[in-house]
């Protein structure tokens, strides 16, 4: 090994010795010094074409690809201009990785840098917009073709996947729809009874929590906290099949994709949801019946008849037609965003976002439309 | 060898792994493995699929603590240290995945660009100038710009190729290079391989069962068993092939089924 001093700064000279164009290096050529000068474009102008440049390395202290980084642009700058470089007097390894490197880049593309055509943007974005819709319900009619045959028992799709699905959907999120659906019946508690005791009319606490949970707050929680539970999941789950060929393979040996992933995954969803929705109230009027009985001049009998008395019963058929709703929607679409993903990790980043975005969002615009429908229906 | 940045070569090994036992849990993989990787070789680790072939490669590269043993690079014990001292003795490998293994957000150039980025005070300038070079050295400086799922496989085993590169290792690590490349590909990544050990310098060790491309480029060597779960035999594999005197290296080094020369047992 060379003497191991402090580095010397890499130098380099262009001169003429003996009628011959010499590159003069010396010094420590390090590339993570950061020192490693340019060869500056118009170095060459002074040489003559057609001959060649000798490289003298008596001077050459350490050395790694910092250097062999200067003799390339050196070459390169060269060869645009006719001239050769000598590299003979290179050290042997030297000449082996310059001999790797390409005597040119490629000209960089032009980057073809279109102007903002607004017209042209809307009709893309349209027509992307419709075959998606079309997409879309193409896979909930397949969805609800299958899952026709299925009751019929003469689906493709196997129980175990089915129920293996209802598992992970159902059973392991009560926890969390618990403490949401506690907290939101807690919530309305308290600020039902801050207005309603300046009027003495404490007992309506009971009315509203139970209306309000069992017609909106149950559902769209119970649809959120999915959405981002399961949605998330079936995307990310569905985009990485995608990305390992587990999709192809299924296709090769003809299994339908929507018979063995998408059926199982959307009718779990369908399952689960309008129940976890009937626990969600429950467990909701538990959450305002504690804050209730703590705060307000109240009895728990006197709250559990009020709310009997208060929300009937197709109130609750609304709401659990509206999960069912959401359900599909949150199934279809997380499903459709998985298997429109690319195929590297980013992409199931991108997917999962993308499926608890547009889960949530579509759920509480869902909820909209139900609501007019509702205010028309006059439920 | 005649590098002068190679001092003393083949007197301290740059490598040396010590009765090392690797398990995952109560499960050994292998036992009691010693073997030195010399200064400038290019040494394979070779055996049968299912072996504990990439595992070994894996406690080498810091990924896996071995349940008995030492490994030392340049005389220093690597696993004994603490672990910024790992890391620090890590900068000095350069490893190229089964597949590349590349950053899937980010660009070829990106990709060499951030190591550079997080461990060296390069400029900006200095940092694409290095990229280039790096990617120029594998044949991939048109791709700088391309993602890597726009590559082919081979593709994006040289530009993984050029990231190990980007800090100028002392030692680079290979598992499984020609995996899943054609013949043409992989016996020009063989060339790359040898061109690059004979430029830079470096010491390579290459975990492969690919016959000829270890019979092209591997000076030295162990083989692993599957069985017995330890090394069975030392040396480069042509030395292997021609000479070993246990039957079941040499059937593999030949490609032969070991039935056919110890009769009877089926695989």
């Amino acid at each position: 090994m060379e003497p191991t001093g402090p580095d010397a700064a890499p130098a380099w000279q262009l001169r003429r010795l003996n009628g011959r164009d010499v590159l003069v290096l010396a010094g420590d050529w390090i590339a993570q010094s950061g020192r490693i000068p340019e060869f500056p474009a118009n170095a060459l102008a002074g040489v003559a074409g057609g001959q060649a440049v000798a490289l003298d390395v008596a001077g050459l202290g350490r050395w790694d690809s910092g250097l062999i980084e200067f003799l390339w642009d050196a070459e390169r700058t060269a060869t645009s201009a006719g001239i050769a470089i000598d590299s003979a007097t290179l050290p042997a390894s030297a000449r082996t990785l310059l001999g790797l490197l390409p005597d040119r880049l490629a000209e960089p593309r032009p980057v073809t840098r279109r102007g903002f055509r607004p017209l042209n943007w809307l009709g893309g974005k349209t027509i992307a917009l419709l075959s998606e819709l079309g997409v879309l319900s193409m896979l909930l009619a397949m969805t609800a073709q299958g899952g026709v045959l299925a009751v019929a028992g003469r689906a493709r799709m196997r129980a175990v996947d089915l129920l293996g699905n209802i598992r992970d959907a159902g059973p392991s999120a009560l926890i969390i729809v618990s403490v949401v659906n506690f907290l939101i019946g807690a919530i309305l508690a308290f600020v039902g009874a801050v207005q309603l005791r300046k009027f003495a009319a404490d007992v309506y606490v009971a009315n509203l929590v139970g209306l309000a949970l069992v017609r909106e707050m149950s559902a769209v929680m119970t649809a959120i906290v999915m959405a981002g539970r399961t949605g998330g999941a079936y995307a990310a789950r569905i985009a990485t099949m995608q990305g390992n060929e587990e999709i192809d393979a299924l296709q090769v040996i003809g299994i339908p994709v929507a018979d063995y992933i998408l059926l199982p995954s959307i009718l779990a969803l369908v399952f689960t949801m309008p129940f976890l929705y009937l626990y969600g109230c429950l467990v909701g009027m538990l959450g305002g019946f504690t804050v209730s009985i703590a705060m307000l001049n109240i009895t728990p009998a006197g709250y559990l008849l009020q709310t009997l008395d208060a929300v009937p019963l197709d109130q609750f058929v609304f709401g659990f037609l509206k999960c069912i709703a959401f359900a599909v929607l949150i199934g279809v679409t997380s499903c459709r965003i998985g298997l429109k993903a690319g195929r590297s990790a980013a992409d199931v980043g991108v997917a999962a976002t993308r499926a608890v975005v547009i889960g949530i969002v579509g759920v509480i615009a869902l909820d909209a439309i139900f609501a007019v429908i509702a205010d028309v229906v006059g439920i | 060898m005649t590098d002068p940045r190679l001092h003393d070569p083949g007197e301290n090994p740059l490598l040396s792994v010590r009765d090392v036992t690797l398990a995952f849990g109560p499960k050994v993989i292998q036992h009691d493995l010693s073997f030195d990787v010399r200064r400038g070789s290019i040494f394979a680790v070779m055996g049968g699929s299912g072996c504990g072939k990439s595992t070994v490669l894996k406690s080498m590269i810091g990924l896996l603590r071995p349940a008995l043993g030492s490994i030392s690079v340049d005389g220093e014990d690597y696993w004994a240290g603490t672990e910024a001292r790992r890391t620090e003795i890590g900068r000095r490998f350069g490893v190229l995945f089964q597949s590349g293994a590349l950053w899937s957000a980010l660009t070829v150039g990106e990709n060499v660009a951030l190591p550079l980025q997080m461990f060296t005070k390069l400029d900006e300038a200095a940092v694409s100038r290095v990229v280039r070079l790096k990617l120029g050295l594998v044949g991939m400086e048109d791709a700088i710009d391309q993602l890597p799922s726009e590559l082919s496989g081979g593709m994006r085993k040289r530009a993984g190729l050029a990231r190990a590169l980007a800090l100028d290792p002392d030692v680079l690590f290979f598992d499984e290079p020609s995996a899943g490349l054609d013949p043409i590909t992989s016996s020009r990544l063989d060339d790359l391989i040898l061109n690059l050990r004979d430029g830079l310098g470096a010491t390579i060790v290459i975990v492969s069962h690919e016959l000829p491309s270890l019979f092209a480029i591997a000076d030295d060597g162990v083989f692993l068993d599957a069985q017995t779960r330890t090394a069975i035999a030392h040396g480069s594999p042509l030395s292997l092939r021609d000479t070993s005197p246990d039957p079941q290296v040499e059937a593999f080094m030949r490609r032969e089924r070991p039935e056919a020369l110890t009769a009877g047992k089926v695989p």
